[in-house]
């Protein structure tokens, strides 16, 4: 397909890994934040190419990982509503509640049904008028102008059987936490493509300018992964600290401003809890009171809905990049795609599920 | 979550208030909001999110990354 193949090739891939050992005189630590970007990483083993002194660490860029457990408890309370269809995006539907999931709640006879876009959930609200139908909400930056364009054509059409359990995060202050952490290995930001095509990069300058932090805005196929990392470790090589654009092909530096404008007329920023990490001030979006009469949490009366999370698991190390995944007791054996104890092994895009998919036959054999 | 692909847009016309598009990727097709690109057209190159087309390919920019990625190989071959 035109503009992904020849991202792909693997002759100048092979160049670009030569280029990055060549330019690297020292051991780096650079870190993607995207889910996605993690994925392309670990499948095609770019971490070990462009080894051993530059290091990829991987970052808390997956929204379904980061979702909050007392949410998705929210999700099962109202999913469990024989009044209701609720529709969400498939990588929900396996995420561990405190004692259940979204699939089982579908096995029991729950009417949950996947959706490839918000506006599925907008035709089954126009198609069922006497269903309530609740879209589950969640993603970055980069899915917010979809969502938010959900409930606004509903509000249009005064569609009032449609409702949305809202629980955005922003990359921003998730950056801005980690580098504020005393525990920071990070020396370079791989910045997720997708979001600044959204967003654009001015916050990112922000955050370069005041943490002398080099950013990359990168793709998502190998050549684009390689080539940001090359761009970064010579950033770093050169002692500086600023945003470049590897992904010019869809990122300018102020993003798309109607996606924005239709984003920012619907939600506003909202503290919020990130799974592994806790509380982090900004970082979320929720429906404006304008479209209060839209918030599933308040009309099903769900929002006191809160859970602890579990113990054992050290996904929180993970998501900040302190810890790999392989460094996880239970990688692999107690913690699985299919029986995840964290967040980081539930969706493709988690790290440990990503580690677990491509790498597992080596890590598990001491390999 | 992010992922998004490059499609091309083959028809774009107005349903219930919104610009929607017909989308090719490779061979399939499938409808996208236009909402976010007015300036997209058919024969554009889109890359989709959910359903939502987020920005244009900027042809010039994706022929220059390229350009500069074969050339670092082309160079390499030489020396």
């Amino acid at each position: 397909m035109k503009y992904l193949d020849e991202y792909r090739d693997p002759a100048l891939a092979r160049r670009l890994v030569a280029e990055i050992r060549r330019s690297a005189t020292r051991p780096w630590v650079l870190m993607e934040i995207c889910g996605g970007q993690t994925h392309t990483l670990v499948k095609y083993g770019i971490e070990e190419l462009v080894g051993p002194r530059v290091e990829l660490v991987h970052g808390p860029g997956c929204p379904v990982c980061v979702t909050p457990l007392g949410i998705i408890d929210q999700a099962i309370a109202i999913a469990s509503n024989p009044k209701v269809i609720f529709v969400s995006f498939g990588d929900m539907l396996r995420v561990p509640g405190s004692r259940s999931d979204l699939f089982q709640v579908k096995a029991a006879g729950g009417d949950v049904r996947i959706a490839y876009s918000p506006m599925d959930a907008v035709s089954l609200a126009r198609e069922n008028p006497q269903r309530a139908v609740v879209f589950f909400a969640v993603g970055f930056e980069t899915t917010a102008p979809a969502n938010a364009t959900a409930v606004w054509q509903a509000k249009r059409e005064g569609l009032q059987n449609f409702s949305m359990l809202a629980s955005h995060v922003l990359v921003p202050p998730a950056i801005r936490l980690l580098l504020e952490s005393g525990s920071n290995r990070v020396q370079g930001f791989i910045a997720p493509g997708h979001v600044c095509t959204v967003m654009g990069y001015r916050e990112y300058e922000e955050l370069a300018a005041r943490y002398r932090m080099p950013f990359v805005v990168g793709g998502f196929e190998p050549l684009d992964l390689l080539e940001a990392i090359l761009m970064l470790v010579r950033q770093l090589e050169e002692g500086r600290a600023q945003v470049e654009n590897q992904y010019g092909r869809s990122v300018n530096r102020d993003g798309n401003k109607a996606a924005r404008r239709r984003m920012m007329e619907v939600f506003a920023v909202t503290d919020r809890n990130w799974r592994g990490i806790g509380p982090i001030a900004g970082s979320g979006l929720c429906l404006r009171p304008e479209y209060a009469a839209f918030d599933a949490g308040r009309i099903f009366g769900v929002e006191a809905i809160a859970a602890p999370e579990p113990p054992e698991c050290i996904s929180a190390l993970v998501l900040k990049g302190l810890k790999k995944p392989v460094d996880c007791p239970v990688f692999g054996t107690r913690c699985t795609p299919g029986a995840p104890l964290g967040a980081p092994m539930v969706s493709s895009e988690g790290a440990c599920a990503a580690y677990y998919r491509y790498r597992r036959h080596t890590v598990l054999a001491g390999g | 979550m992010c992922l998004a692909i490059p499609g091309q847009i083959v028809e774009a016309r107005e349903i219930d208030g919104l610009r929607v598009g017909v989308v090719r990727f490779g061979g399939v097709t499938r409808q996208a909001c236009l909402d976010f690109v007015p300036e997209a057209q058919c024969g554009d190159y889109v890359i989709v999110h959910v359903g939502f087309a987020i920005s244009r390919v900027d042809a010039a920019e994706a022929e220059r990354t390229y350009r500069l990625l074969e050339e670092m190989g082309a160079l390499e071959d030489g020396g």
